[in-house]
């Protein structure tokens, strides 16, 4: 390890995060073994899956069975007008490698179920969630729990932002919301609609938050929830505490396996949070 | 500062601009062991204030920081801290 195991390409396009104390030639190392999931290449896994790149994260895989659409791009920056059309992993490893070619993509053109979840996750270190529906949510909350992977999680609808780290034993996904809420009693982003950068915002966040993750620096978005209102300005943050009740990692759990629910989208408001 | 300090690596950094200069150091640093001298050659003056300070805020201790003829400075550093 050290400086002959860099190449001078390598010391230039790292030189200003390998300056820092917290990262240095050894930081750099564990970020260049690293390999992080994004599940989604939309608008959180966009710029999450950008940063992830560029500062040298080693494998970057990226799971979506979708194509690009014209719709996408006001905040799906990982994909160009040109791309529409494209399957979005591809349109998403070719930007990737054109930001930096240190990066192995792995393309997962696939929807994520019960049945290929945990042999996708399970050879990474750390999951990004940038999955824009219910059923993949809890699909990759489950999975990462039953892993034992830490899970950077995101969520944004309208003008509003959720972002946690879920770390196994310290409480999921299903602490908060139990269970799905029923199809239709919350908006998708093409109903109810989102602002481009807003994603852009929490995917960058889900970013330095992996990347503290593979680190092991400073404090990680765990057992906390950070809230955004866009519109207010407003950032709030709420402790997460784990649930001895969950159905999935709580004292007696319900849930031993993955589940597949139907097909739906948006942001749930959990009540103990809407009191705040 | 005498002269007699005994130094366990060097590395010859001339051509190098900041902020290379200092990450090369570090980079260098980090394969040392605690209490280990590393001994810099450096051609580009301002290296000569820049790397010290830097390395001093990481923790790490410079010995000596000293025109060596009309070109070339020596940084000499002894590794304080992982």
């Amino acid at each position: 390890m050290g400086m002959s195991a860099f190449s001078d390409e390598q010391i230039q396009r790292y030189s200003r995060q390998i300056i820092l104390k917290e990262v240095g030639g050894k930081g750099q190392r564990k970020l260049l073994n690293a390999q992080v999931l994004v599940i989604g290449a939309g608008g959180l896994g966009s710029p999450a899956a950008v940063y992830l790149a560029a500062a040298g994260v080693g494998t970057v895989g990226i799971v979506d069975f979708d194509r690009v659409d014209m719709s996408n791009l006001h905040r799906q920056i990982l994909h160009h007008t040109e791309d529409v059309g494209r399957l979005k992993v591809e349109s998403a490893a070719e930007t990737l490698l054109r930001y930096n070619p240190d990066v192995t993509v792995v393309r997962h053109q696939e929807p994520l179920t019960s049945h290929n979840a945990m042999s996708i996750i399970s050879p990474y270190d750390v999951v990004v969630n940038g999955a824009d529906n219910f059923p993949t949510r809890y699909l990759v909350n489950d999975a990462c729990y039953l892993l034992g992977k830490p899970l950077v999680d995101g969520c944004i609808l309208m003008f509003d932002a959720q972002a946690t780290v879920f770390v196994p034993g310290k409480g999921c996904y299903r602490c908060l919301y139990p269970a799905p809420p029923p199809p239709g009693l919350v908006p998708s982003c093409a109903e109810a609609g989102v602002l481009g950068a807003l994603p852009g915002l929490i995917g960058c966040l889900q970013a330095i938050e992996t990347v503290k993750l593979i680190l092991g620096i400073g404090e990680p978005l765990v057992s906390r929830m950070l809230l955004y209102d866009a519109l207010a300005a407003d950032f709030r943050q709420v402790k997460l505490r784990r649930d001895p009740a969950c159905p999935l990692c709580g004292d007696s759990p319900t849930i031993r396996e993955l589940i597949d629910y139907e097909e739906f989208c948006g942001v749930p408001i959990p009540a103990a949070l809407a009191e705040h | 500062m005498s002269i007699d300090i005994q130094v366990d690596r060097e590395i010859n950094l001339k051509g190098e601009v900041c902020p290379y200069t200092f990450v090369k150091s570090k980079l260098a640093l980090e394969e040392m062991e605690v209490g280990q001298v590393l001994r810099v050659i450096v051609d580009h003056e301002p290296a000569v204030t820049n790397v010290p300070r830097s390395m001093e805020n990481e923790g790490q201790a410079v010995l000596r920081a000293a025109k060596l003829n009309d070109t070339d400075w020596e940084i000499v550093l002894r590794k304080e801290t992982e």
